[in-house]
């Protein structure tokens, strides 16, 4: 990283993509590589993808790289949203099993459908926007168990080649968005080393 | 047993107490040697009384008193002090200065280091327009951060019309600005340059909606942008500049505060120790004739904790 600029980094699937994004900035990631359970190394932090907002908003990181669909979950922090990298590319859909269409049967007979996920934010808005009344399980990981085991008649995830949904024995029904990841910047950052950032996001549309 | 605090809320113990009275005493002694005289006015208002300053203001906290008016918890003090001067100083014609220190409430929807209920400490200065009024407030804000024990905060300035003035002039309606001028105001811009890519904006239009937003710098970024606003800036800059207070701004174009009533000047304040904007203000020409005699006015807030938060960590040298 340059001297002035620290920068949270997600671990994760789009961990390897993003080292490899900041060779291309020009950015030495080897000894990050070397050490898969350090976490601080100068200049930048390895942290979970839905902590880096959190990260930047507090200042302990001037810029932070995640995908959208952290961003639109959290989407009360207050961070700059800088440029889109243009890889980690996924979709947030609806799944639920094959047979039938338990969405439309569920709300024609019940009036409100449930839903597992680990967006319930998303999910919550998504649902609401569609004018379709759902009541949000929010679980933490392996969302795709949830219409197997009866926890809920759909879920709401993010997928990015539909393999996982496939292997659970569910299949895609509504696309909601896509997702890539972005630069983020914490906003008195974004103004006090401004050079700093915009040398960055000038080398990044270089890139593009 | 624990008796909770609604969350955005908390007490203060009396070591924490001593600094922040400190803190305000230091402010409120250098507003006044201004000539800002002290004002109160009361948390609860009529929430109809404040829907005329700003659509949004009474959002926050609203209750029935015993008779069934509805009133609202002031979510600022600039609203209630122009409903005073429409009340209390309508046929007073000379310019007024006037100072607070008090508590207004929120609700938080962005922003998770923000409180419900936060202490504010400001100044408001009326009949004075334009750049003079400005940078009179401005100057005065960084003397007072000064006095009080800061040495490296920074003024971030922009102009609340520029934006939108950009928009109308490539004939974009108010309609389609609006979720423009959201996606800016929640510091998306990557989401604001796809909504100017679908308005189907070309060329030169196109090029300066997509970089305003990311200038910010020293007076070389007015030139990219000629016309009233970046005049404007400039003159506050000059006068600054005589009050030898121009080293502390940085302009910052893409600038947009969430308060309705911003006309022109708008700014916010920065220190490098810490993550937030301690506080902010603009210039509100249209606000005081929402009440009473128009008058054009412009004022600025802290937020004395915050302003504490950055005194601590000045001291700790981070």
């Amino acid at each position: 990283m340059t001297d002035e600029l620290t920068i949270a980094i997600p671990r994760g699937t789009l961990f390897r993509k993003t080292l490899d994004f900041l060779e291309a900035l020009g950015i030495e990631t080897a000894e990050i590589r070397a050490n898969d359970r350090r976490l601080v190394f100068p200049g930048i932090l390895t942290v979970r993808p839905s902590d880096v907002p959190a990260y930047v908003e507090h200042g302990a990181a001037d810029l932070g790289i995640t995908g959208k669909d952290v961003l639109v979950e959290q989407s009360e922090r207050e961070v700059y949203e800088l440029a889109d990298l243009d890889y980690g590319h996924c979709r947030m859909v609806v799944a639920a099993p094959p047979d039938a269409d338990p969405l439309g049967e569920r709300l024609l007979r019940r009036g409100v459908v449930r839903v597992a996920t680990k967006y319930p934010n998303v999910a919550a808005r998504y649902f609401s926007e569609t004018g379709r009344q759902a009541e949000i399980v929010e679980v933490k990981g392996s969302v795709e168990l949830a219409p197997i085991t009866g926890l809920a008649d759909a879920i709401v995830d993010l997928t990015a080649t539909g393999r996982t949904l496939a292997e659970n024995g569910l299949v895609e029904r509504e696309a909601i968005w896509e997702s890539t990841a972005r630069l983020i910047a914490n906003p008195v950052a974004h103004k006090l080393k401004a050079e700093a950032v915009d040398a960055l996001v000038a080398r990044i549309r270089e890139l593009r | 047993m624990i008796h909770p605090v609604p969350p955005g809320t908390r007490d203060v113990l009396p070591d924490e107490m001593r600094e922040l009275r400190a803190l305000s005493g230091s402010l409120h002694a250098t507003f006044d040697r201004a000539g800002f005289g002290e004002v109160w006015t009361p948390a609860l208002e009529y929430e109809e009384v404040l829907r005329r300053g700003d659509e949004r203001a009474a959002a926050g906290f609203r209750l029935f008193d015993d008779r069934g008016h509805v009133l609202a918890l002031r979510s600022d003090a600039t609203i209630p002090i122009a409903r005073l001067v429409a009340n209390r100083y309508a046929t007073e014609p000379a310019p007024l200065r006037l100072c607070y220190f008090a508590h207004a409430y929120r609700a938080v929807e962005r922003g998770s280091g923000q409180a419900r209920e936060f202490l504010q400490g400001g100044i408001e200065l009326i009949g004075v327009g334009g750049a003079e009024g400005d940078a009179e407030v401005i100057a005065l804000i960084v003397e007072a951060l000064s006095e009080a024990g800061l040495n490296r905060h920074r003024i971030g300035l922009g102009d609340g019309m520029l934006y939108r003035t950009l928009l109308a002039n490539a004939g974009v309606s108010d309609e389609d600005a609006q979720p423009l001028l959201e996606s800016l105001w929640r510091r998306d811009l990557v989401g604001l340059e796809v909504r100017i890519d679908r308005l189907g904006l070309t060329g030169s239009a196109r090029d300066a909606l997509v970089a305003v937003p990311a200038l910010r710098g020293g007076r070389e970024v007015l030139a990219k942008v000629p016309g009233p606003a970046a005049e404007n800036l400039s003159a506050v800059h000059e006068l600054l500049a005589e009050r030898g207070v121009a080293d502390r701004v940085i302009f910052d174009l893409g600038l947009l505060r969430d308060l309705g009533y911003y006309t022109g000047t708008i700014f916010e304040v920065y220190d490098p120790a810490v993550a937030f904007a301690l506080g902010g203000g603009g210039r509100y020409d249209e606000l005081l004739g929402r009440f009473g005699p128009s008058r054009p006015a412009c004022g600025a807030g802290l937020d004395i904790q915050r302003v504490h938060v950055a005194q601590i960590e000045e001291e700790r040298g981070t």
